[in-house]
């Protein structure tokens, strides 16, 4: 359903079908609308046919790396020897995302489904949760929920009385983006400082406390589930667009439409039909200017772009910008676009954990400059000073924050090269106070 | 792992390396620097100045140097356009907050931001208008100050305290262009071997209130030597200004001491540069002392040695060199010769995170070689030998007043080598001026039986001579000598054809590295965690 609105016809709900559903919350309301079947098949399955199933489905990382998450499975150890550990991230700090929290909040049985089917499935028995400092409601569901579990069998030293160990332990973190990085995270995990960490080692190799992990996003594992209960074969036929593409996709839309929130369709779905269809299309007399789809790391997409883009990983991709989180920021004609960039640039070098050179510096950089172009100092020297930093600052860095604060950056100026034009001739009334 | 071979080839040279070899130790072997600030051979790598970007053909980044591991056929290109181009972004991106107060900064001249702005930095900023980062200096501990503003973030320091020190004070507060190097509040940086971070600080953010404005680098003159603190023998340079000892650093010996020295190694120098030293032979004459030429002094100590009946005792300093012990020791060759060192003792302090490495309790340099010699530790029983020797030899002993007393109160005749001459020196027959160890050439021996060179790093003063020397021109008899030594290394020479131990070494041998001594335990000093 298309939370907080009702259901539009062309959504497909499978992972958000009892969204707003008080009783879904609950473990026996869970059961009672099939939940934990897909955790007793599961538990009757050898790992290698669960990792096999998950693979024959298709289904990609939702967190935004859109990695297939069956291979990643597969790179865990075959042995056991050491602990493995299963994380769940439930981190979701990138601006303009919010559909994590949603599935948390109304289907926590869900998640925690399958968080214990994964699990199983790379021979965890231990599956962190580690969920964002700033959510509250969904903690406290979450808590509640795990619980319940463990009294109910669902999870704790013997599952559904299978002989198999697997328990869920929740993690707050405390308020840093960096964290849901997934090195960072490992790090916040083990109560370090939350920096990303140089790769090699993988998660598979060292994680957690040096030992085999794998981290996988919220709507990734509460996806698990229903490709166990109806097969890879059902997963892989929701399917509009590229064939590498499967499934449904959590569309959390903000900003300029009639009808923000989330909206649950299938991978392919043509963006306009979101945009327009389900979001209600732009203020009224008002028209896009831009979009953002996947949450504020990638480029930014013109209106055209986006009302031509098929949302997939590869659509998105051929028109210039990236799946990513599937956070969608929506921009109309009266939007300020520097002043958006030079506020998604503030966020990063906010955010940046300053271990990389290009990254603590560039990112500060850039909101300076960006500062001075809205106060009416800019110069035409500026264009190719920030697209020089943002080519220091784009693939040279451990993680990818600095290439996230450039992302914006370069597209913005490539796309609306005019906006910044006026502020430097001084055609535009300056937006901010001289820096 | 050592045995298997991998074959590299970096700006064009091929080199062949262990398997597991990071790029930028293989290309040291191929002769190629890559420049870099984390990385640090003693510590973890941690890939966050991201300097050490390199072109690796077939991937399609650069990859960090440091932490990049070289496989087989893999070609890498350090001074490649856009490796080039990737490092002119970093040291742009460094100096944009650095104040660039090259003219008052102590590391001016020996700092790895300055070497490689000069070397591949833009020459103009682009940063014009915006204010720099600002955080006050901040005092660390007793002998460490943190200026912030210089601070590049590389973590080395952080690194060493938490990982070698395992006394995690240090770590990076704030994020992002806030960040800073912070320091736990409730503690000081007063670890005995914090000093080592002013070394690691790749610019002048952490530096020694010691060394604070007393030199510009490019006017010290630096000398290999060996630490004379304790019988670890850490391997050092003697830093001197117009012929002052003004700075100890640690000289890599990964068998050793790997980079590191203690601070109380670190700051036992001072004795070096002493004013009152003893300058000419002063010979016993009417009741004082009268100073005198080489020749005169020379054929005094050949009667007094010559003349003196019964038995003898030499009573020497644990900083002698082999040389000078070993010569000393057969000048005096006799049926009954009790010979000792002093040995002051203080705490054992440990370096955590390296094996093996430790300020010793013993805080002389050359115990072993001493032992190796003949002398023995038992200095209150040599003392009460002087009571009934024949002949006494002082060499360079530091003595007590009750020690004096003993020597004053001496049947016997007392022979002085030494630096400083005291009243309580005033019953010798003859005090002859001898070198310290940053005056001359010579070997020690250290805990694990590795001999090991130091160099002369200032002149001496007057003419005071090795101890060696002295005793090398006696021995050789009186006038020009074939026989008598000219260097250390002909000293070391004659010092080998009486103790077996030290035969066929010649100093070439030692190298700057020194060499373990037959039967001589292993070196056994670990990696850095």
């Amino acid at each position: 359903m298309g939370y907080p609105h009702p259901s539009h016809p062309k959504e497909t709900v499978v992972l958000s079908r009892y969204f707003g559903d008080p009783e879904a919350r609950t473990y026996a309301g869970w059961v009672k609308r099939g939940g934990y079947g897909a955790l007793r098949k599961a538990l009757g399955m050898s790992r290698e046919a669960l990792v096999e199933e998950v693979k024959a489905s298709g289904l990609r990382g939702r967190g935004g790396a859109g990695f297939p998450t069956g291979l990643k499975w597969s790179f865990m150890p075959k042995e056991v020897v050491k602990p493995h550990y299963l994380v769940c991230n439930a981190d979701e700090s990138e601006p303009g995302t919010f559909k994590d929290r949603e599935i948390m909040r109304w289907t926590p049985h869900q998640l925690i489904e399958g968080c214990a089917i994964a699990a199983y499935a790379i021979g965890a028995t231990h599956c962190y949760i580690y969920i964002r400092g700033e959510f509250t409601e969904p903690w406290q569901v979450m808590r509640a929920a795990v619980d319940e579990a463990l009294a109910n069998g669902a999870l704790g030293d013997d599952v559904f009385g299978s002989g198999k160990a697997i328990q869920v332990v929740l993690h707050r973190g405390a308020g840093a983006y960096i964290c849901g990085e997934e090195t960072a995270m490992m790090n916040s995990i083990e109560g370090k400082r939350g920096n990303p960490r140089i790769k090699p080692p993988f998660p598979a190799v060292a994680g957690v406390f040096g030992m085999p992990t794998t981290i996988n996003n919220v709507e990734t594992l509460a996806a698990v589930p229903h490709i166990i209960t109806r097969g890879a074969e059902w997963y892989k036929s929701l399917c509009l667009g590229n064939p590498k593409s499967t499934g449904t996709k959590l569309v959390s839309v903000c900003g300029h439409v009639q009808r923000p929130g989330n909206y649950e369709v299938t991978m392919g779905t043509p963006m306009r039909d979101i945009l327009y269809d389900m979001c209600g299309g732009p203020p009224p007399g008002r028209t896009f200017k831009a979009v953002i789809p996947g949450g504020s790391s990638v480029p930014i997409m013109t209106r055209e772009e986006a009302e031509e883009a098929l949302f997939d990983y590869e659509g998105v991709v051929a028109k210039g910008s990236m799946l990513g989180s599937a956070g969608m920021i929506v921009m109309d004609d009266s939007t300020d676009m520097v002043y958006q960039i030079w506020r998604l640039a503030r966020f990063y070098a906010h955010e940046s954990c300053a271990q990389c050179t290009q990254c603590r510096e560039g990112t500060a950089w850039t909101t300076k400059i960006l500062e001075r172009i809205l106060a009416g100092n800019g110069k035409q020297a500026d264009f190719q000073l920030l697209l020089d930093l943002a080519e220091n600052m784009t693939g040279k860095t451990i993680c990818v924050l600095s290439d996230s604060c450039a992302a914006p950056v370069v597209s913005g100026i490539q796309k609306f090269r005019s906006e910044f034009e006026a502020y430097i001739a001084g055609a535009r009334e300056p937006a901010l106070a001289a820096v | 792992m050592a045995d298997e071979l991998v074959n590299v080839t970096i700006d064009g040279v091929p080199v062949a390396v262990p398997k597991g070899t990071a790029i930028i130790e293989a290309a040291k072997q191929a002769g190629v620097l890559v420049p870099h600030y984390c990385y640090h051979p003693s510590l973890p790598a941690p890939a966050v100045c991201r300097m050490c970007l390199v072109e690796v053909e077939k991937s399609p980044k650069l990859m960090p140097a440091c932490v990049t591991t070289v496989t087989e056929g893999q070609v890498v290109h350090v001074n490649s356009d856009p490796a080039k181009k990737a490092r002119e972004g970093v040291l742009e991106f460094l100096l944009i907050n650095h104040p660039l107060d090259c003219p008052i900064c102590d590391q001016s001249g020996e700092c790895e931001l300055q070497d490689y702005v000069f070397q591949e930095g833009r020459a103009g900023t682009r940063y014009s208008e915006f204010a720099k980062r600002y955080n006050p200096v901040e005092d660390f501990g007793p002998d460490i100050l943190y200026v912030p503003n210089r601070c590049i973030l590389c973590t080395r320091c952080v690194r060493f305290m938490e990982d070698v020190a395992d006394t995690p004070v240090l770590n990076v507060s704030e994020r992002g262009d806030r960040a800073f190097i912070g320091i736990d509040q409730s503690q000081r940086l007063d670890h005995p071997w914090s000093g080592n971070v002013v070394d690691l600080c790749p610019v002048g953010s952490l530096l020694s209130k010691d060394f604070l404005h007393k030199a510009r680098a490019w006017d010290l003159d630096k000398t290999a030597s060996v630490c004379p603190g304790c019988t670890q023998g850490c391997n050092i340079t003697i830093d001197t200004r117009d012929d002052v000892v003004v700075r100890l650093r640690p000289r890599p010996n990964l068998e050793v001491n790997r980079h590191f020295m203690c601070d109380y190694g670190r700051m036992n120098y001072r004795w070096l540069n002493r004013g009152d030293r003893v300058e000419a032979p002063l010979i016993r004459e009417g009741g004082r002392h009268v100073a005198t030429d080489w020749d005169s002094a020379l054929a005094r100590l050949d009667q007094a040695v010559r003349g003196a009946t019964g038995s003898a005792v030499i009573l020497a300093s644990g900083r002698a060199s082999v040389e000078s012990l070993g010569l000393v020791r057969r000048l005096v060759e006799r049926p009954r010769v009790t010979a000792a060192i002093q040995v002051p003792l203080g705490d054992e302090a440990p370096l955590a995170g390296v094996p093996n490495l430790a300020l010793r309790r013993e805080r002389v340099p050359n115990l072993a070689g001493a032992e190796l010699l003949g002398y023995g530790t038992a200095w209150e029983a040599a003392m009460r030998e002087v009571l009934s020797a024949g002949l006494v030899v002082v060499l360079d002993a530091d003595l007590s007043p009750a020690d004096e007393a003993a020597l004053a109160a001496a049947p016997g005749v007392v022979v002085v080598l030494g630096t400083v001459a005291t009243d309580g020196l005033r019953n010798a027959q003859l005090v002859l001026p001898v070198t310290t160890m940053a005056e001359e050439n010579g070997t020690y021996v250290n805990r694990d039986r590795r001999i090991q060179r130091y160099h002369q790093a200032r002149s001496q003063p007057g003419m005071a001579r090795p101890a060696w020397w002295i005793a090398g021109e006696v021995l050789a008899g009186p006038g020009p000598s074939p026989d008598a030594p000219a260097t250390a290394e002909e000293a070391f020479a004659l010092v080998g054809a009486a103790w077996p131990v030290f035969a066929g070494l010649s100093y070439a041998d030692l190298g700057f590295t020194g060499r373990v001594l037959a039967d001589g335990r292993p070196a056994v000093v670990g990696a850095a965690r």
